[in-house]
């Protein structure tokens, strides 16, 4: 028997959905129905987010004392499951001399903020707002 | 990769797939609204380089 999107959206929890949508891009989208949306995002943030890093973009930590390099982790931790992943594999280390360091940066940022985006239209979906 | 036209169209390529997939939901209206938001961002950035010309670092 198969299930219609608008009875995946009536069913889902909007709270597991921004969970899911958080750690894994577009999964909140795929839970929900969304097929089409859910892949784009499953595909296109996490490679996003890791040409970033082969640009020797850096995956900036939490530092209490430089408001903007916090800013740049909150960014980051955007993408869910990979910020915690890069530390274990030695990614995002950064390279600040490399050419491409900036826009390493620029590609790993945005990817986080993107996804946030992506996890509050989720959230719109599960709640029927959209 | 240190092509900076090349790193400016992947860029743009990504967040207007993203933009255009988020905020739209009929199929056409997204491929519309992705190579609107593409051109939109090539068109200004080489307008901005043009503009910053005369402004050497």
């Amino acid at each position: 028997m198969r299930v219609s999107a608008a009875e995946r959206t009536r069913a889902a929890n909007p709270f597991l959905v921004i969970a899911l949508s958080w750690v894994i891009p577009g999964l909140g989208h795929l839970l929900l129905g969304r097929w089409r949306k859910g892949l784009v995002f499953v595909i296109a943030l996490p490679v996003m987010f890791f040409i970033g890093l082969a640009l020797e973009g850096r995956i900036f930590p939490f530092q209490a004392s430089d408001i903007l390099v916090t800013l740049a982790a909150l960014a980051d931790l955007g993408i869910g499951l990979i910020y915690f992943l890069a530390g274990p594999f030695g990614w995002g280390a950064g390279k600040v001399t490399a050419v491409t360091y900036e826009y390493g940066n620029a590609f790993l940022i945005v990817a986080g903020l993107l996804n946030l985006l992506v996890v509050l239209d989720a959230y719109d979906v599960a709640r029927g707002r959209k | 990769m240190a092509d900076h036209f090349l790193l400016l169209v992947v860029f743009s390529f990504f967040v207007s797939l993203v933009f255009a997939t988020l905020m739209r939901d009929d199929p056409r209206q997204q491929i519309r609204f992705g190579l609107l938001l593409f051109g939109g961002f090539i068109v200004a950035a080489l307008a901005l380089g043009w503009l910053m010309y005369p402004f050497p670092l």
